[in-house]
């Protein structure tokens, strides 16, 4: 039996005899016993927030053992469903989430190909500026955009604050120059020759990067939309900057203002919320993992 | 269908010249073949007869016709690639027809030549199929496929066997030259390896170092030999180099290999090099084949020495013996029953009817 | 045969006059498609990213009401505040733990998943990024109820073993412990997946080789995996100190800066002052400070992918 799983165990090493294998079975029994330990710690909060979101009011009140649903009810869940505000939280989130991953993928997706493909004077250094962005935190900026924000709208007469719409414009601040930069790396990885033979084939420069390098970096495209779609689904700060009526707001602002607001923090309603609005990244995730974890570790092995 | 002459062309790569100053005219139907250790442009000058590469200077004409400016796309022509570039999400019969439906030809046409260049290649079955469902000979195939579904009026083929393992390449090779021996299109055909250049060409483009030395069908190159570049380059084993001096003995012209080793050279030979300064230093050129044991009833010109093996290398149908004259390693190849054994002393004949005199300085065959 | 040569002759000289100007249309052509495609992203980095931070710049220089110009006068009001050098203090205090505990938990649990079988690590990986894939606006309400000074389930565990009741977000320490400790918990996986990555990538006849010169696990680690892999350690190091020092909402949530402005860093600091407390220059001065630590962080990173891009 020990033998099988040793044998399963190796990407490192091959199976050895006596003290070999003796040493790699109990490696492998500390391994899992501090995964557990690990996995615990990193779970611990997402199933607290549903064992919570499962009890009353009353029973949270009752200060009973707080890891123990003693009479589990759905009635938080229903509760937020049938409210106009959560629903409207999560249809303002929804909205920004896939329209910014629309404006993302027509900026960057062409971008990328005329940085990963085209030279052209000054080619190399946007390359760069596109990184060097991309390591510019939301901190830094959201005091000057929000003045400039203010100010357009005073020169225009367009209302900018207190829109949700205007998210739609600084979002992609934050998920333009990473895609760009990964897609970078997804088509230069494309060999050479792929788009010399098209070109002999008589394709323009948009053919081939329509009907040649979109489907042959589909993977690529698509953990750059799961990048777009998370980053923008979890952001925080700008809209707590930039929306404060309760219609324009988004779910996590939503959720941390509303629902804490006055001196009774209603934690069943409070974690239900949460785990709604972890829900949508969580189950692209589920479902999307390879690509999730691709796009994730391209940012830096790639380029 | 379409000549094709390149004229004093040259690539610079910033203060590199890659290719510098190529002429060559390619017939008609003609099957040429670009030659060159790596590094010597011949892909360069095929990346710019394709057009994928622009010509610093000169110019390059298809079916007479100047296409210095003209795109790729437009200059009617098709290439073959070493790593096959095939569109990896597209199956065989969409690779092959990719080029057409870009250019809207009607379906039925498209259709029609598909099939027929696929039944032409051999790989009818796998024309639903994704590239990398396919073996590399297989890959190779439709790439080629690709090429002549275009009916273009060259055909470009760049190092098209190497990626596949070496029983295939000889078998794609005969594929290669069956198929133009039916299209008879155009072919402009680069290579590294030697082999491939003397079974396919109808005429061998030797280049090196951005120049072509020397343009000529297989058996010029391989008998008559312009350098020594491309004596060196063309046949395998190699052929031998022995630094040697001319001297007059007697009234008849002799060799001088080293202080022990002299012959005679036949008539037709000494009569040749009669006129050379006894002075210079030259190299005799020899291949292996005219290297062999030595038996009772030897032909003119063909002179005996005695020499100690170093190694020998049994390949079956032949023997390659190694040794040393005066430092300078010489390869020849004798009969497998001729009692060749590493270490052993054996008496060897020099076919000198078929040496080579070349002028160690200049490279020059004289 | 003559004929040809003539006429061949008369083409060259065609296009030898036609050369300059279509050469010129040809670059021109790709150049200006390359222009069109990258437009939207020239655009997108000047007006909102480019702009705005040089225009932080200039909005530090003004007064409390935006019109008068101050010079360096918010930089100077800066210095002489006591809570300034406590968030400057504790904004270095929690992004450098935070990162070397994220490191440290990530290499760790990275060597634990690699050194299971094969066919159970996608189960385990995927189980061990959870915290974060959850937007962590979402995770640090989780956190904050079970910190919760009334209801803590942790102190509630805790207290079978004789311990607490612990003030997690009440305290001074322990409020400042808290907050990295959400933060190790949401950015640990990160490095743990890089790591991963990484590991998978060091060739197995390495170990082989190493193994046969006699090396134990821990001179494998140090010999031959840590080297491997020391490219991709500073890489994500540094990043993460990057987003970990700009870092806004676990603190932001957990402890909105308290108590007394102890666990305040540069983000959550500028928003009060710039945003709750409408001094949008001073705001702005405060979140400059982060630019060096930033611009120091971004050299580095930006010299090892260069190299890297060299290599490719």
């Amino acid at each position: 039996m020990s033998t099988l799983a040793i044998d399963k165990a190796g990407p490192s090493r091959k199976v050895k005899y006596g003290s070999m294998s003796r040493d790699r079975a109990w490696a492998l029994r500390w391994s899992y016993f501090f995964l557990v330990l690990f996995a615990i710690f990193f779970l611990t909060p997402p199933i607290y927030m549903l064992i919570t979101s499962l009890k009353s009011s009353a029973e949270i009140s009752a200060a009973t053992n707080p890891w123990w649903v003693f009479h589990p009810t759905l009635s938080n869940y229903v509760e937020l469903l049938t409210s106009n505000q959560f629903l409207r939280f999560f249809w303002n989130s929804s909205i920004v989430s896939l329209a910014v991953v629309l404006v993302t993928m027509l900026i960057s997706v062409p971008a990328a190909f005329a940085l990963a493909r085209m030279k052209f004077w000054g080619s190399t250094t946007l390359a760069t500026g596109v990184f060097l962005t991309y390591l510019i935190p939301d901190s830094l900026l959201f005091i000057p955009l929000f003045k400039m924000l203010a100010m357009v709208q005073d020169l225009t007469g367009i209302t900018l604050l207190n829109r949700w719409y205007v998210l739609l414009f600084i979002y992609p601040t934050l998920t333009v120059p990473f895609c760009t930069w990964i897609m970078i790396g997804y088509f230069a990885s494309i060999p050479k020759e792929l788009d010399e033979a098209a070109l002999i084939d008589g394709a323009s420069w948009l053919q081939t990067l329509t009907r040649i390098f979109i489907p042959v970096a589909l993977p690529g495209l698509i953990a750059a939309t799961i990048f777009a779609f998370t980053v923008s689904w979890a952001q925080f700060l700008y809209p707590l900057v930039f929306t404060t009526s309760v219609d324009q707001l988004v779910l996590p602002v939503g959720i941390t203002t509303t629902l804490i607001k006055g001196d009774v923090f209603n934690w069943g309603q409070i974690m239900t919320g949460a785990l709604l609005g972890a829900a949508p990244p969580l189950i692209i995730y589920a479902f999307l993992m390879d690509y999730y974890i691709a796009g994730l570790t391209a940012g830096a092995t790639k380029g | 269908m379409a000549e094709v002459a390149l004229r004093k062309v040259v690539k610079r790569y910033d203060d590199v010249e890659a290719v510098r100053g190529i002429d060559l005219d390619i017939a008609d139907h003609e099957f040429i073949v670009l030659v060159g250790p790596s590094g010597c442009g011949k892909s360069t000058t095929l990346r710019m007869i394709a057009g994928l590469e622009d010509i610093s200077d000169g110019d390059i004409m298809i079916g007479g016709d100047v296409v210095n400016d003209v795109p790729p796309k437009d200059r009617d022509i098709a290439m073959v690639f070493q790593n096959y570039a095939l569109y990896p999400h597209m199956t065989v019969a969409e690779n092959m027809s990719f080029g057409l439906r870009l250019k809207h030809y009607p379906k039925a046409e498209i259709k029609a030549r598909v099939t027929e260049a696929a039944r032409l290649l051999d790989i009818t079955d796998l024309i639903d199929r994704k590239p990398k469902q396919l073996s590399g000979g297989q890959r190779q195939r439709v790439a080629m496929g690709r090429a002549i579904v275009r009916n273009p009026k060259v055909f470009l083929f760049d190092e098209p066997l190497s990626n596949l393992d070496a029983k295939l390449r000889v078998q794609m090779r005969i594929e290669i030259k069956k198929v133009h021996q039916k299209v008879r299109t155009t072919t402009v055909y680069v290579t590294h390896d030697q082999v491939e250049a003397m079974t396919l060409a109808d005429r061998v483009v030797v280049m090196n170092k951005g120049r072509i030395e020397q343009i000529g069908t297989p058996n010029e190159l391989y008998h008559k030999p312009a350098t020594r570049f491309v004596a060196g380059f063309i046949g395998s084993p190699a052929m031998n180099f022995i630094p040697c001096r001319l001297e007059d003995v007697g009234g008849r012209l002799q060799i001088r290999l080293t202080d022990r080793i002299a012959f005679p050279l036949p008539p037709a030979r000494a009569a040749r090099y009669n006129a050379l300064p006894r002075t210079d230093k030259l190299l005799l050129g020899l291949r292996p084949e005219h290297l062999t044991e030595s038996h009772a009833h030897l032909e003119p010109g063909v002179e005996t020495f005695d020499t100690v093996l170093d190694v020998t290398e049994p390949m079956g149908m032949e023997t390659l013996v190694y040794f040393g004259l005066e430092g300078t390693p010489i390869c020849g190849r004798v009969n497998p029953n001729a009692g060749a054994k590493d270490g052993a002393p054996m008496r060897l004949a020099m076919d000198l009817n078929n040496m080579h005199l070349l002028n160690e300085a200049t490279g020059v065959v004289l | 045969m003559a004929d040809v040569v003539v006429e061949q002759g008369q083409a060259v000289r065609a296009a030898r006059a036609r050369k300059p100007a279509s050469l010129r249309n040809v670059l021109g052509r790709k150049s200006t498609v390359a222009f069109f495609l990258t437009l939207p992203l020239i655009l997108l980095i000047a007006l909102l990213v480019l702009y705005p931070a040089v225009y932080s710049v200039h909005l530090a220089t003004l007064n409390k009401s935006m019109q008068k110009f101050v010079g360096f006068g918010n930089f100077l009001f800066l210095f002489k505040r006591d809570t300034f050098w406590m968030v400057v203090k504790q904004s270095c205090i929690f992004a450098v733990t935070a990162v070397f505990f994220k490191a440290l938990i990530g290499f760790i649990v990275a060597h634990f998943v690699h050194n299971i079988p094969a066919k159970g690590q996608r189960k385990w990986r995927g189980m061990l990024l959870v915290p974060w894939v959850i937007p962590p606006a979402m995770s640090t309400l989780a956190w904050l109820w079970l910190f919760d000074p009334s209801y803590s389930a942790f102190n509630y565990t805790l207290s079978f073993f004789g311990i607490g009741p612990i003030n997690w977000l009440g305290d001074n320490v322990w409020a400042r412990f808290s907050v990295i400790l959400v933060n190790v918990w949401y950015g640990a996986p990160f490095f743990m997946i890089m790591y991963l990555a990484a590991l998978k990538s060091v060739p197995d006849q390495l170990y082989e080789a190493a193994a046969i010169d006699g090396a134990n696990w821990w001179q494998k680690i140090w010999y031959v995996t840590l080297p491997m892999m020391r490219n991709i350690i500073a890489i994500t190091a540094l990043f993460s100190l990057i987003v970990t020092f700009a870092n806004f909402d676990i603190v932001r949530i957990l402890t909105s800066g308290g108590p007394l402005d102890q666990t305040h860093i540069f983000a959550t600091w500028a928003f009060k002052v710039g945003i709750e407390g409408s001094d949008i220059p001073l705001g702005a001065s405060v979140s400059l400070f982060m630019v060096p630590i930033l611009a120091i962080a971004a050299i580095f990173i930006l010299r090892d992918v260069s190299k890297r891009g060299n290599e490719a």
